[in-house]
């Protein structure tokens, strides 16, 4: 997984609430059996008109956002089913910091295994952020994840909450296997007492 | 004297394997269930680190999302990328040797059906999967999560799963259904009363008179959808209802050790006292048949009001409704009941269990489906098939016109065949109406299964009260 320490770059505005993981990936495109080459994909229904072609009103075709590295979305987003298509499509494409009042826990759990931050931010703060957004190019942020600080076009500075263990491995790029695996002991002695408690299981 | 815990924290407890100062916790994982659309990358993931399966004896597998569903089923599956995707679990399932029910196996179904119906799903367990819906199995008093495929590879490789632990959440409906009313009805009021977020960050135990009240079908329906109210999990704490259920399953317990579980399953509820950090009560009486006029499943409401006006809701709800009511081609104010469907579909993990296929039989004996309506029931699993032929359902279903199935997910999705065409609208028994769900285009309005028999009836939304 590629590490994330800094991030700068253009935010794309999304202020519809509810985006749902049909929305960020429909299901036509769940029959890979990589993880790679979703980008092109990525809210593929109202990214594309009927005939192919894309669809000059969604943000992400806009040429002041076709670049951008940040989503600012509406409130509960990435709700729906567990499809980590939906992570490896916003990778794919180029975005790896979504920003929103509330994630779906499951989508939330997802891009951190991806190397995507999500954050979650105070609805002004998160009204904010998209009144920059819609700003185009002229309004680049910076996320920095060692301090856990946003910094606006404008000179502002936002602080986000974040898990540490997740902050921990997102900034080394940590595999989550490597890691319980040093703890196959503990598992082992866990397995053991559980078998003697519970042997139908 | 230990504190009061709820059923979330006991199920939790007895299955920590070990718990960092910051709460990150590594949680034993008692049953993985795999399918074909979740595990390709996670399979390729073991292979390229040279890892094996923990516990194959743990993990069972079966492809349902992408297997036709028409009686021709044995000639393969036309489209490569759907087939490709079913040969790599056939393949995967035999390389790491875990449980596997294929295609031709009459076993084959929803994963979600099978797991219960096999009696792999047990109270007090944990139960993972790759796949949102697997809130159903907790149902059963098991804590059922939903996975993405890196979580997927972690329980493949380690048998545990990386968590925090959630908040409790109690949802309490008191009281009786009333006839015509369904678990369902139950389940998607429930989420329009707390929104699709309302659950967020927490694991919901579902109690109360009318609950206790409900089969085990009855009881996963509930717990499918607690997903889509935002929750990590639903519960409902295991009863006579539910070992009744068990016992004597393929894979449940016997003899002595039927005895031995039964003695700790039977500890599973929450205890007097046990603190929930939201509580949400409804009163089952005041429960109608309910549909969803829009494109989220807590855009719900009583088969007898009328679609609302984007005006009716506050903040970025009214752009959302502005868009729904658009993509779902209603006006504001017409009666939910005038609203035409050409497609019925009954089945999916939400509603494709036996009980569910009674209650439509119920309704549509010796009555023909609406003159041009498509309208096909696909059972849950090949079991629940059989069942259906034996108890003469199937034989009514196809006397009322309707198409009759072989397992699979369907409609709910449309990975297979199985899909609406543009503008195309469903009334339907699973679990999602995204735009775009059922194929694109489509619109999907979720109901009960007797709702969608009455649907098929009259061509139109339908008050089943009005049918029975």
């Amino acid at each position: 997984m590629e590490k994330f320490d800094k991030l700068t770059g253009v935010a794309a505005p999304m202020p519809l609430v509810n985006i749902d993981t049909d929305m960020i990936i429909p299901k036509q495109f769940l029959k890979t059996i990589k993880r790679s080459g979703l980008g092109v994909h990525l809210f593929d229904e109202m990214r594309y008109l009927d005939d192919g072609s894309p669809n000059p009103d969604f943000v992400l075709n806009k040429p002041a956002y076709r670049d951008a590295r940040i989503l600012v979305a509406g409130d509960n987003f990435g709700c729906g089913s567990s499809r980590e298509h939906a992570p490896w499509a916003l990778l794919d494409f180029g975005i790896r910091c979504v920003i929103s009042t509330s994630f779906a826990d499951i989508f939330y759990n997802n891009c951190f295994k991806n190397g995507i931050l999500p954050i979650v931010l105070p609805r002004e703060d998160v009204d904010k952020l998209m009144d920059d957004a819609r700003r185009g190019a002229n309004a680049v942020i910076t996320v920095d994840l060692e301090r856990q600080e946003i910094h606006g076009p404008d000179g502002g500075t936002l602080h986000f909450d974040l898990d540490p263990f997740k902050k921990h491995c997102l900034l080394n790029g940590l595999d989550d296997i490597s890691l319980t695996l040093e703890k196959a002991k503990a598992i082992d002695d866990f397995e053991q007492k559980a078998t003697r408690a519970r042997p139908w299981v | 004297m230990t504190d009061p815990k709820t059923l979330y924290d006991k199920i939790w407890d007895a299955h920590l394997v070990s718990e960092d100062d910051d709460g990150t916790a590594l949680l034993y994982i008692d049953r993985h269930l795999v399918h074909e659309v979740t595990s390709p990358q996670a399979f390729e993931g073991l292979r390229m680190a040279g890892r094996k399966v923990r516990a194959p004896e743990k993990t069972i597998a079966v492809p349902d999302h992408n297997v036709p569903t028409t009686l021709d089923r044995e000639k393969g599956i036309e489209n490569e990328e759907s087939r490709i995707q079913v040969e790599a679990l056939d393949k995967n399932a035999r390389e790491f040797g875990i449980h596997y029910y294929p295609v031709n196996d009459v076993r084959q179904g929803i994963v979600h059906i099978v797991g219960p119906e096999q009696g792999w799903t047990l109270p007090g367990m944990t139960v993972v999967c790759g796949d949102s819906h697997t809130a159903t199995h907790g149902a059963f008093g098991a804590l059922a999560h939903g996975i993405g495929t890196s979580e997927v590879e972690h329980v493949l490789a380690t048998q545990t799963l990386i968590q925090k632990k959630s908040k409790n959440m109690k949802v309490e409906i008191t009281g009786r259904l009333q006839p015509g009313v369904t678990a369902k009805d139950l389940t998607l009021a429930v989420i329009g009363a707390t929104g699709t977020a309302g659950g967020t960050g927490h694991v919901i135990e579902y109690c109360g008179e009318a609950i206790r009240g409900l089969s085990m079908e009855g009881r996963m329906t509930v717990c499918n959808m607690a997903i889509e109210g935002g929750a990590r999990a639903g519960l409902i704490a295991p009863d006579d209802t539910t070992f009744e259920y068990v016992r004597g399953r393929p894979h449940a317990p016997r003899g002595a050790q039927w005895e031995a579980a039964l003695a700790w399953w039977k500890t599973l509820y929450t205890d007097e006292g046990a603190h929930f950090d939201k509580v949400v009560t409804l009163k089952g009486e005041d429960i109608a048949p309910v549909v969803t006029w829009g494109t989220s499943p807590e855009d719900v409401l009583p088969i007898t009001a009328s679609v609302p006006a984007p005006e009716d809701f506050e903040g970025g709800k009214v752009d959302a409704v502005r868009r729904a009511l658009d993509y779902m081609g209603l006006t504001p104010g017409m009666k939910l009941t005038d609203i035409a469907v050409d497609t019925v579909f009954i089945g999916s993990c939400t509603n494709g269990r036996i009980e569910d296929l009674r209650a439509v039989a119920e309704i549509v004996r010796g009555r023909k489906i609406k003159e041009g309506m498509r309208a096909m029931i696909v059972p849950g699993s090949g079991l629940v098939r059989a069942q259906a032929e034996e108890e003469g359902l199937a034989a009514i279903f196809e006397e009322a016109g309707f198409e009759w199935r072989l397992a699979g997910c369907s409609m709910c999705l449309a990975m297979n065949p199985d899909q609406l065409a543009p503008g195309e609208r469903c009334a339907a028994t699973s679990n999602r109406n995204f735009e775009g769900r059922q194929g694109k285009g489509g619109r999907t309005h979720l109901v009960s299964p007797q709702m969608a028999a009455a649907a098929a009836l009259t061509g139109r939304l339908t008050d089943v009260r009005d049918l029975l």
